[in-house]
């Protein structure tokens, strides 16, 4: 790989900062070997490994896509046969922990948006794989700033909107991309599963007991099937297999919430059927977090730079939000969530430098969006930091992650150079 | 931040009222002043709303009887900011029953309480064009207002040399003026409506100045006076435009009327600046840091900001509030830094250039003596992302500080943070605004 090839699509701005960077960093060099496509080591003048670490002129060897040695330098036997990449900085690849990417495209047109069904109120069967482009420009997008790994799927705005999916934001057909086919099943509380002006539900209590009726025709669902004689097996309804996963805890239940008193419902309907909740949005957070952290309910929060504004059920909106939860306990990671405008995808890594200036410090904004997300979506046994065995995921930078004027210089997933755009 | 009240206060000073001198020196900080070079551990002295002293620290003598304000160093202290194009305020203009209503005044309904005006200034924005929507070819008169205390829109506008409020002309082509009847179906279309106005306008000024007497002249009609004012050059044309193409119809009906334009957002700037910078057309830019949600915005780029640069037209940046909040118009700037835009060129699109966008460039922009004493305290570096907004000031008032609850409240948010004073309209979800439902007034 040439340092042609790598700056090949940037801008001329960006071309020209990219020469006085190579001078300065001599960023790749190239060897000759035997190299095969997933062995790669990558070497940054400041590595944050995720890990807690952060190691001046650090080494990542990655191995047919696995990490398989992370240390300084001085310490790490660099393979002579991989190719290898120089930075200013790398982190481990960044993962959104929430999106409608793949499912909601950039044109914003009817036949590019299928992150939400609203032929009916809870349609818990529709899985997302059905409906996940690879190829979709904000997928791109993503991909282009850093973020490895993104769990995206059928978003906010109706009480069970369908199913959700974990992808490596690569790959040509949604096989190759994804690696959590079905992750969890999407709902709504409060009013964005209210607002659609149809006859039902049209308020909260409404809503919450359509949500528990069908709770409770999933639980009966499987009872029935378990105490059926041969022959009288009810027939199979995907609503309620979908449903009753979440009852056995399979697959989390991930409400999109914001005021208190809803986050409180959603609380409340864990502890009755008794299964695995994370909260998304969660505006009013700061405001019941002794009960969110007695629950041990995870939190995927809003984008630091979600518009509050308009929405009631957001009037508490907070940039502080983040940094009190993070204090308190409560494990948190941030979202690109949905928009619905311009522009209809927003980027983790500026969701998380945003909170530099409100109470989170810079390991914290990392982790964000790195083993936090991990950690909440079950994956940080293969992804969220850099260490041994675990995916040769990483995002280059050419300074600050998060400095505004920074550059992400790179993708890596599983030892493979995945973007080369200059962002 | 650590202040120290260093001495000076004459017993006088502390009676409030603009009979009594106000004079106050900030010192310690980099002070960028638009109109030269960066000053490091400078003093900045402002007396009775006004800029008296701009210079470094061992250059200026600080008159007896100023308060003194020893800012940190590694402090930053810029003009006010000037947003170009923003919708706070639940501003409104023309209505839906028809494309051209230049009679419509944003002045008749922004709401000075709004908390939409403190976030503008919680985000270092002193002075700002509050605009109509963009859903009418021509929706209305825009209102250009200083964000001082009022209890009234005409506390804060600013006003023309007859007295009368300031502001521009709204206009808009592309797809969001597009609609049904009595709408242009097409993009022909939208101009031909756009030049039959314009012609009318033309002979009813004609008609106005050939009346030999007051029963010869023509029955007064709002929407000819207004587009009178345009064709005078009293009044600037802001023009909403995404597409190349429909770019260079707003410079080619520019050119037809010879009115004077400034265009707005241009997402494709970057693919005709040449010919924007070749027809000296300002650009007030929208800076967003993702692509999609609209399609003839789809090509919108970072890099139009280093490319109308490169080119030489002037660049102003502007929030567009709600599409970007007011709260991130550093931010914004700093993103046009990312894409390759030069930190000078930045700093002035923010300031002296949206000033001048607005005709105002004479009274702010940059810190010189003379100009109102609007300016912005920062942390730090305007362009970094751990630098905060201190505090703003409005002709020598102080009228952000982060230190004071309050306004912490709605520079960061929490309890009710963005609940109006009214308490009505958009924040019960039954406004216009509503975000989630795709559409909105701005772009």
């Amino acid at each position: 790989m040439s340092i042609d090839r790598i700056f090949s699509a940037a801008s001329a701005p960006a071309i020209v900062f990219a020469i006085v960077f190579t001078m300065v960093f001599s960023i790749v060099l190239v060897v000759p070997g035997s190299a095969r496509a997933q062995d790669l080591v990558v070497r940054a003048g400041t590595l944050h490994t995720g890990a807690g670490e952060t190691i001046t002129d650090g080494v990542v060897v990655i191995e047919g896509g696995l990490v398989r040695e992370v240390g300084p330098a001085s310490r790490v036997d660099i393979p002579d046969d991989f190719e290898l990449i120089e930075v200013p900085v790398a982190t481990p690849g960044l993962i959104d922990a929430r999106s409608t990417v793949g499912l909601s495209g950039a044109m914003n047109q009817p036949h590019d948006q299928d992150q939400l069904e609203g032929s009916a109120a809870i349609q818990p069967e529709l899985r997302a794989i059905d409906a996940y482009n690879p190829r979709e420009l904000l997928v791109t997008w993503l991909r282009e700033h850093g973020v490895t790994t993104v769990h995206t799927g059928h978003g906010p705005g109706e009480i069970i909107s369908g199913q959700t999916l974990i992808a490596k934001t690569t790959g040509n057909i949604v096989d190759e991309a994804v690696f959590e086919p079905a992750f969890a099943i999407s709902a709504t509380l409060g009013e964005g599963a209210t607002e659609h002006g149809r006859k039902s539900p049209g308020n909260r209590s409404k809503s919450v007991a359509m949500l528990r009726e069908q709770l409770i025709k999933a639980r009966e669902y499987v009872e029935n099937k378990a105490s059926s004689e041969d022959g009288k097996v009810p027939s199979r309804d995907l609503a309620l297999e979908a449903l009753a996963s979440v009852l056995a805890r399979e697959m989390p239940l991930i409400v999109e919430v914001h005021r208190h008193n809803d986050i409180m419902t959603a609380l409340r309907l864990a502890e009755e059927f008794e299964f695995n909740l994370v909260l998304a949005g969660a505006s009013d957070a700061h405001l019941v977090m002794d009960e969110i952290k007695a629950a041990g309910v995870a939190v995927i929060l809003h984008p630091t730079m979600a518009r509050a504004w308009g929405s009631s059920d957001m009037a508490n909106f907070s940039f502080t939000t983040a940094g009190k939860l993070i204090e308190s306990g409560i494990p948190v990671a941030l979202q690109s969530g949905h928009e619905g405008y311009v522009p209809k995808t927003r980027v983790v890594l500026f969701e998380a430098g945003v909170l530099l200036g409100y109470g989170v410090d810079h390991r914290q904004a990392l982790e964000m969006i790195t083993l936090a997300p991990a950690r909440i979506l079950g994956i940080d046994d293969r992804v969220g930091s850099l260490e041994p065995g675990k995916h040769g995921d990483l995002a280059l930078f050419d300074g600050d992650p998060f400095e505004y004027t920074s550059h992400v210089l790179g993708t890596v997933i599983e030892g493979r150079r995945v973007s080369d755009k200059v962002r | 931040m650590h202040k120290l009240l260093i001495a000076a206060l004459a017993a006088g000073l502390l009676l409030p009222g603009p009979a009594v001198a106000d004079l106050r020196a900030f010192a310690g900080a980099t002070l960028i002043t638009i109109a030269g070079p960066e000053i490091a551990d400078g003093v900045l002295i402002i007396e009775d709303g006004k800029i008296r002293t701009v210079g470094a620290r061992d250059g200026v003598r600080i008159p007896e009887g100023a308060e003194v304000v020893e800012l940190d160093p590694g402090s930053f202290i810029m003009p006010g900011i000037v947003d170009t194009h923003s919708h706070v305020g639940e501003v409104s203009g023309g209505d839906r029953s028809g494309p051209i209503q230049p009679e419509a005044r944003a002045l008749d309904s922004v709401n000075v309480r709004s908390s939409g005006i403190t976030r503008a200034l919680a985000g270092g924005i002193t002075s700002v064009n509050v605009m109509p929507g963009s859903g009418n070819l021509i929706s209305g008169q825009t209102i250009y207002l200083k964000l001082r205390d009022g209890d009234q829109i005409m506390d804060l506008v600013y006003r023309f040399d007859d007295g009368s409020p300031a502001g521009g002309l709204k206009m808009a082509n592309g797809t969001n003026s597009i609609g049904e009847p009595p709408f242009p179906g097409t993009r022909a279309k939208s101009a031909a409506l756009v030049r039959s106005a314009y012609i009318k306008a033309m002979e009813y000024a004609e008609k106005v100045a050939d009346a030999e007497s007051e029963a010869d002249r023509p029955a007064r009609d709002l929407a000819m006076e207004a587009l009178g004012e345009v064709l005078s050059g009293k009044r600037m044309v802001h023009f909403h435009s995404h597409r190349h193409d429909d770019l260079l119809t707003a410079i080619r009906l520019r050119d037809e009327f010879g009115f004077r334009m400034v265009l707005h957002h241009t997402s494709e700037a970057w693919r005709v600046a040449d010919q924007i910078a070749a027809a000296g057309v300002p650009v007030s830019l929208i800076m967003i840091d993702s692509p999609g949600g609209k399609l003839e915005a789809l090509h919108l780029e970072a890099k139009s900001a280093p490319a109308l640069e490169q080119a030489g037209a002037k660049v102003a940046f502007h929030t567009d509030d709600w599409i970007t909040d007011s709260r991130y118009f550093l931010r914004m700037a700093a993103m046009g830094v990312r894409a390759g835009m030069s930190r000078d060129a930045a700093l002035v699109a923010m300031t002296q250039a949206g000033a001048d966008m607005l005709d105002l460039g004479d009274r702010v922009g940059s810190l010189i003596p003379g100009k109102d004493a609007d300016f912005v305290i920062l942390s730090g570096d305007p362009f970094s992302v751990y630098t905060r907004v201190q505090e703003t000031w409005v002709e020598g008032r102080k009228r952000f500080d982060l230190d004071d609850p309050e306004d912490r409240l709605v520079a960061e948010g929490g309890l009710n943070a963005l609940t109006d004073d009214d308490g009505a309209g958009h924040i019960h979800g039954q406004g216009p605004h509503r975000i989630h439902s795709g559409q909105g007034a701005g772009r």
